[in-house]
């Protein structure tokens, strides 16, 4: 039942095609099929995915990169969001296309190796830890073999050693405010809790708004992202306020585009009765025991009720770890369960604007 | 003069009294924009021999209600420090002296006087200030380039710092500049990273005032701010915080 562990588990299908200007002699390789961790990053995948192709690379030095559908791919972006993000309609196995030269320097920021890979990663952390602490000291001081220890948990995909050294930053939670959903913790609620509130208020989020101009009714029909232009990225932590009794998604969701989020949808959206342990029981249902999480989203969950603000922007998709969660479910849950290791809560927004 | 920063003050409509023992030593956005018109002033008044700082408005998305958001920015600055060879040519630098450390004098790159040698490339950086929303405090990007516009590596920017910066770089490779998308122009620039910032901020503000009580204005922030993150580059203002 533990949300953390499947996210781990959770997985994409790529199949990796080596770009034409790599390919040194004919046939061309075929693709490599690799199952990639929805929170790891795509270079990371570079001891997996060489071996295919390193028979037909020309001489040189080697630096990974890779395209889909010609739009490069940010690399510090974790695997499942990206995938998110650029497939409306899930594709799978995702085709993507590796390069081993021709680095895209203007556009993309160096990664040479493995350490421009953790220390990304760390610094998002530092990040993390200063919009919840006020100080990233913690993140700053860990000793070498903690560290160490981290990112290999990482690598590996090792939640029980990532959540050991991890509960040493003392990262603040959120936990204590699920509890205030139910009532009979309003009497439990004493001075600690209350310090704790006030200090843990503020939740990492990085929103990816896409903006689609075309008219489209179902997800395939939208044209593949071609720029990084259409994409606006949000990197602003939501505060949840202690005032509130039960702050749910939708809440959260309004503090970063409260353009997009209507009042009036906010008297549909119903906080008693929601029995949110249902809602979290559908996703493992359709969890297979090869540890593949499959995009079940859309079957599980309703799609979210369309935003109608401005006549010009309609909300056609919110997507968090590739589902579709309900905008009632308490934003504490959310946070605590499907953020990633950086401790990011990374949400994906389709909009459709006016043309 | 105080009685003129009152006035200005209360029209912004910010708090009266701040004690400085009390703050985190961070700036709000808006903060920040009253702060970056008052530094380019302050900077032009300053005749450092530099041009003027230019703030750059940002569009908005249609969807996001954002309040205006903006840089400044300060661009094609000679970053050269003279070399030996070159030292004999130039004319009107101030001492004539080489730039070595952080310490000490008042000295700093003056492009206007700086003689452009056959032997020794001259390299350039562009700077920008942006506030960064996460950790409340500006934070400063750049890039730099040779003449022909050639984008500069690390290694090669790092030739043309003072000692300590370079020294700062060695030992903390990937935590001091790091190379990260510009927010507005979408593309890779370098950045000192701002993480603790708001820290030394607070103890140069603490530091330079006898009364721990003063009324915190914006206006003093940026230049404040600058006068250590300039230093990087061995560009030296004075901080003017002790009126």
């Amino acid at each position: 039942m533990d949300a953390q562990k499947y996210l781990w588990e959770g997985a994409i299908p790529l199949q990796i095609h080596l770009h034409e200007s790599q390919v040194t002699a004919l046939p061309p390789p075929p693709p490599a099929l690799i199952l990639a961790p929805r929170i790891g990053y795509l270079p990371l995948l570079a001891p997996l995915i060489k071996p295919y192709f390193s028979s037909t690379l020309p001489p040189g030095v080697d630096t990974i990169w890779f395209d889909y559908n010609g739009l490069p791919l940010k690399w510090y972006i974790p695997t499942g969001v990206l995938f998110d993000l650029l497939c409306p309609e899930p594709e799978r196995p995702w085709n993507i296309t590796v390069h081993f030269r021709g680095y895209p320097g203007n556009v993309l920021i160096p990664c040479e190796g493995e350490d421009y890979v953790k220390w990304s990663f760390i610094n998002s952390l530092k990040e993390a830890a200063y919009i919840m602490n006020g100080n990233c000291k913690n993140v700053m001081n860990m000793s070498q073999s903690d560290q160490l220890e981290l990112w290999n948990s990482v690598l590996n995909g090792n939640l029980e050693a990532y959540q050991r050294v991890s509960s040493k930053l003392k990262l603040a939670t959120v936990d204590e405010y699920t509890s205030l959903c139910s009532p009979k913790s309003q009497q439990s609620l004493g001075e600690t809790d209350l310090t704790a509130q006030l200090k843990t208020g503020r939740v990492p989020v990085r929103l990816y708004l896409l903006s689609v101009r075309e008219d489209f009714d179902d997800l395939d029909e939208v044209h593949p992202i071609d720029s990084w232009e259409k994409i606006s990225y949000i990197n602003r932590p939501v505060e949840i306020r202690k005032e509130d009794k039960c702050f749910s998604l939708h809440d959260a969701l309004k503090t970063l585009l409260p353009e997009l989020f209507s009042d009036e949808s906010l008297t549909d959206v119903k906080l008693s009765g929601v029995d949110f342990e249902d809602a979290v029981r559908k996703p493992n249902e359709d969890v297979s025991s090869d540890k593949v999480m499959e995009d079940q989203g859309q079957n599980a969950y309703k799609q979210p009720e369309a935003g109608h603000v401005s006549s010009s922007a309609e909300i056609k998709l919110i997507r968090i770890q590739g589902i579709e969660p309900k905008l009632e479910i308490p934003f504490s849950w959310v946070a605590n369960n499907l953020i990633n290791p950086d401790h990011f809560l990374h949400i994906c927004v389709y909009v459709k604007v006016a043309q | 003069m105080f009685s003129a920063i009152n006035s200005r003050w209360n029209c912004s409509g910010l708090q009266q009294v701040m004690d400085v023992l009390h703050w985190d030593g961070t700036l709000s956005a808006q903060d920040f924009r009253i702060g970056a018109f008052a530094f380019a002033q302050e900077w032009e008044s300053l005749n450092l021999g530099f041009p003027p700082w230019s703030w750059v408005l940002c569009p908005k998305h249609p969807c996001l209600a954002s309040p205006e958001e903006g840089y400044l920015s300060l661009e094609n600055i000679c970053i050269s420090r003279p070399n030996e060879e070159d030292i004999h040519q130039i004319s009107q630098i101030d001492n004539g002296e080489e730039q070595t450390g952080c310490s000490g004098d008042e000295n700093f790159v003056d492009n206007a006087t700086l003689v452009q040698s056959s032997h020794h490339e001259l390299h350039y950086c562009d700077f920008h200030i942006v506030y960064s929303s996460i950790f409340r405090v500006p934070v400063l990007y750049f890039r730099a380039y040779c003449s022909d516009g050639r984008p500069l590596l690390l290694d090669e920017i790092e030739k043309e710092l003072p000692v300590c910066s370079s020294k700062e770089l060695s030992e903390s490779k990937w935590t001091f500049i790091t190379q990260e998308e510009h927010p507005y122009l979408k593309r890779p620039w370098y950045k000192l990273h701002p993480c603790g910032t708001n820290e030394w901020m607070k103890l140069l503000f603490l530091s330079h005032t006898a009364n721990p009580k003063f009324e915190a204005v914006p206006e003093l922030y940026l230049l404040s701010w600058f006068s250590v993150a300039g230093q990087v580059f061995g560009l030296r203002i004075p901080s003017k915080i002790s009126n």
